[in-house]
């Protein structure tokens, strides 16, 4: 090893690591909570099934495609299945002031966690009408060519984006961004459910999506907090960040929603907390705490602004991902350009608010463009072809039926 | 013998219980349902959608009661059940062709 191990920081990013994947059981009550009960197993499946197939592709090719060999625009294979993680000196693009503090294998297993839930965000866009079978392949697929080529762009001191100066803390490209222009990609081809908009399909068990966004938020803290890679007031900073970002946005979410439909409701404060979560993302180890709250003052009333985009639009994005994810992540990564201060962290730059200029925030809007553009393209390829082999959707009687019974013979209530 | 069915508010039904016991009724069945008469059914919003949620909860009864009891607790229910406001339920009676208790095998007015 190069550099010195700082405990400290392994502990913290060790429960970092756990915090990150109880996330997407998190996530999977989030959106299980919101369809309907003939589809839950269905949604928590998605969920859950990403734990096991993208952990195995992590560790086969995708660590190594996102963070191998010194090329700004892919990766390689140095460490596919992990080999020479354990005698690797640094990892590619980790020196001088990017140095790891931790180590190598460590880094890998923090960043799977990522990698895990990212693919996840799709199925609340996708939800009640995807074959499973469709949806193992394509989340397969994008964990080997979508997620680990964003993650070295933004990610890695050696991918491009990075290089350009373009700044995301802890996802809101890599993560938010991506996933929300999957998204969108997919359901494009997948169409509308049966009976939407006409029909209403209101949650079947909001407690689980209330339960599902408390495990969320106190995942993030590893999410974001994590992502300081060390136990410091950076981290810190990002704690409070996060935890900020969350509350105003829940504030501002149920403020604009009972001015617009008449109540402040459950799901609008949880929806409006995941907003601020997400828009503040990329921003959470850059910006200062008051920065953190405007920006989630502002992703609660522009995510909820946004929901009205899909019927407008004509698509069907079940649970809206793209309102609270792409939107949150552009948002945020948008809004980093603005609130960024490199006296909260020297790695960061001055955005436009702070005597920086419009350079950050130019930068940041290249990065978001290119992530989406990418993201979006590659995975309406997939998506398509697909659609031409082996279908992405159930069929009609196995939609009414749901996909519970469809798709896995189990019934979620024993009534 | 008549079958005494009555469609009641959920909050209602332990009123309805009362009364019914102290009717000298020993055995009732009630089933959660959802239905709608007059009243209509009542909005919810999810997201700023909207959604007329057209069905009420209610709760159903069914009673197996002698011919000449038929009216005394039509009147014990209609009393415990009403609250005057719109969806109060309704009561029906019907006529049971034989009724047997599974344990005894006992049939008519002795299974009831």
């Amino acid at each position: 090893m190069n550099y010195q191990i700082d405990s400290g920081a392994t502990a913290w990013v060790l429960v970092s690591t756990a915090l990150v994947l109880f996330m997407t059981p998190g996530l999977a009550f989030f959106y299980g909570g919101m369809v309907r009960s003939k589809n839950v197993l269905g949604m928590l499946m998605q969920n859950i099934f990403a734990m096991g197939l993208i952990t195995i592709l992590w560790v086969a090719v995708g660590f190594s495609l996102a963070f191998g060999g010194t090329n700004g625009w892919f990766g390689n294979l140095d460490f596919a299945f992990l080999k020479h993680i354990n005698t690797v000196g640094e990892l590619p693009g980790y020196t001088g002031a990017f140095a790891l503090v931790i180590p190598p294998i460590l880094f890998v297993a923090y960043q799977m966690m990522f990698a895990v839930i990212t693919p996840a965000l799709i199925t609340g866009a996708t939800a009640d009408r995807l074959k499973f079978s469709a949806y193992a392949i394509l989340i397969g697929v994008w964990a080997i060519l979508v997620y680990p080529t964003v993650a070295h762009w933004v990610f890695s001191p050696n991918g491009w984006l990075f290089k350009k100066g373009a700044l995301d803390f802890a996802g809101g490209a890599v993560v938010h961004i991506n996933a929300g222009a999957a998204a969108l990609a997919v359901i494009l081809i997948l169409k509308p459910r049966k009976g939407w908009p006409r029909e209403a399909m209101p949650p079947h068990n909001l407690p689980f999506t209330v339960m599902g966004t408390g495990i969320l938020w106190f995942g993030w803290f590893g999410f974001n907090a994590g992502s300081a890679l060390a136990a410091n007031g950076l981290a810190a900073q990002a704690v409070v960040n996060t935890h900020v970002a969350a509350a105003a946005a829940m504030l501002s979410w149920l403020l604009v929603e009972k001015l617009k439909a008449g109540h402040a409701t459950t799901l609008g404060a949880v929806s409006g907390a995941v907003a601020g979560l997400v828009a503040i993302t990329p921003c959470a180890g850059f910006v200062s705490a008051s920065s953190a709250m405007l920006i989630g003052l502002l992703a609660g009333a522009v995510c909820y602004l946004c929901l009205t985009l899909k019927s407008r639009f004509g698509f069907d994005d079940s649970l809206d991902v793209i309102a609270v994810h792409l939107v949150g992540g552009l948002l945020g990564s948008l809004l980093l350009g603005v609130f960024s201060d490199v006296s909260i962290n020297s790695l960061g730059a001055d955005g436009l608010f702070n005597g920086g200029g419009a350079s950050l925030l130019g930068k940041q809007a290249l990065a978001s463009i290119v992530v989406f553009a990418f993201s979006f393209v590659v995975t309406y390829v997939v998506a398509l072809i697909i659609n031409k082999t082996i279908g992405l959707r159930v069929s009609p009687e196995q939609e009414l039926v749901g996909l519970d019974q469809s798709q896995h013979a189990e019934t979620a209530y024993q009534a | 013998m008549q079958l005494i069915t009555a469609i009641v508010k959920p909050f209602k039904l332990d009123d309805v219980k009362d009364a019914l016991k102290a009717a000298g009724i020993q055995g009732i069945t009630v089933s959660e349902v959802r239905g709608f008469g007059r009243q209509g059914g009542h909005t919810e919003t999810y997201r700023g959608a909207e959604y007329k949620i057209d069905f009420v909860p209610k709760v159903r009864l069914e009673i197996v009661v002698d011919n000449s009891e038929v009216d005394r607790v039509v009147e014990a229910i209609k009393a415990a059940a009403t609250t005057g406001k719109i969806g109060d339920g309704k009561i029906w009676v019907t006529n049971v062709e034989r009724i047997v208790r599974i344990r005894t095998g006992e049939e008519g007015s002795d299974a009831i």
